[in-house]
């Protein structure tokens, strides 16, 4: 899932300082799970700015809206009678529904409560961690089910460098060195001699750097 | 055993303070109470676990929030006392209502006064 955390609350206040009505406008899908912009979250940063409001004397309208995702047209549209009212959205959506909600409300400020981290898991609760870059062309199946792109600093292909000690990277002892989980893994797979294979130059024209990415499927289009 | 404390204190009943939630105790300041205090059973005796420990957690959210918008984080408090400690709960009690005071209104108030 895409994972993301909140805004500091005065950074949203500072961003929302002109805005008399607002729509504080959540997510049910990625920023749920990890309580950052679901339907709680929008409870939470609403009370506290119309507290906030209140403590500074000023009238502002505060509402909460909290659609299945901000990344579809047909949820996006469930707000469409209603946004003409506001003077501004506070979307806890990730970067995607911001943007989205930007795109099809274009007459709208659109404000981002939260900072979209990573696509990643939820190793427990409170504590979410890295698993994929989203670059275009999954190796995973060479490196057995462990992400060397996203997980080791360097993002090597062909590991560990000098720098893991112990099962650590170099960069924090914290960090679990990839090519060491890599290489552990692929000798209780009973595929340790895959290792030896050198993995050739990464096509990394699928990644960011070929530019903003699409993907069309022209066999489900109508 | 007749304990006195202060008559201005509203008891909210849960079940458990694991059923208080972070937005329960903003609500609460956000209708205009003063203070709020959690009182929960002792750490370690919590008939579901952990109801007690996600309260004092939700209590520590409440007050970053209440300090970071200028209400003050010192007007929630947790306390943790077992049911036959009736003494301590009027002494908590006694000492919420005291902080408060010196604390005065929630600042909200004040604000919508002169907004009117």
């Amino acid at each position: 899932m895409i994972v993301a955390d909140k805004k500091p609350v005065e950074e949203i206040i500072e961003q929302i300082r002109n805005h008399h009505h607002l729509l504080i406008l959540g997510c049910n899908e990625c920023v749920t799970v990890c309580e950052a912009g679901g339907k709680k979250e929008v409870g939470v940063l609403a009370s506290a700015l119309r507290m906030y409001a209140m403590k500074e004397g000023r009238d502002v309208k505060i509402d909460e809206v909290t659609l299945e995702r901000q990344c579809d047209h047909e949820y996006l549209e469930e707000i469409r009678d209603r946004i003409d009212q506001y003077d501004a959205v506070v979307s806890l959506a990730c970067g995607v529904g911001v943007q989205f909600m930007a795109e099809k409300y274009h007459d709208k400020p659109i404000y981002p409560g939260v900072n979209t981290t990573f696509l990643g898991a939820t190793e427990k609760r409170g504590l979410w961690t890295e698993r994929c870059q989203a670059c275009g062309s999954c190796i995973l199946a060479s490196t057995g089910g462990i992400c060397p792109v996203s997980r080791c600093a360097k993002r090597l292909l062909n590991g560990p460098c000098g720098g893991s000690s112990k099962g650590s990277c170099e960069i924090n002892r914290e960090v679990y060195c990839a090519w060491q989980l890599i290489i552990d893994r692929l000798k209780a797979l009973g595929k340790l001699d895959e290792y030896e294979e050198i993995c050739p130059i990464k096509d990394w024209s699928t990644d960011r750097a070929g530019g903003p990415r699409k993907v069309v499927r022209e066999d489900v289009q109508l | 055993m007749r304990l006195n404390y202060p008559t201005d204190i509203r008891i909210v009943r849960v079940p458990c303070t694991g059923k208080v939630d972070l937005l329960h105790l903003l609500r609460a300041f956000e209708k205009g109470a003063d203070g709020v205090c959690v009182v929960g059973c002792m750490e370690g005796d919590c008939h579901f676990n952990s109801g007690n420990l996600r309260a004092r957690k939700r209590v520590e959210q409440a007050q970053a929030i209440l300090d970071t918008i200028g209400i003050g984080g010192q007007r929630v408090q947790m306390y943790n006392l077992s049911s036959g400690e009736g003494t301590l709960f009027a002494q908590y009690a006694t000492e919420m209502h005291t902080r408060i005071i010196e604390l005065g209104p929630n600042p909200i108030r004040a604000g919508q006064r002169e907004a009117a």
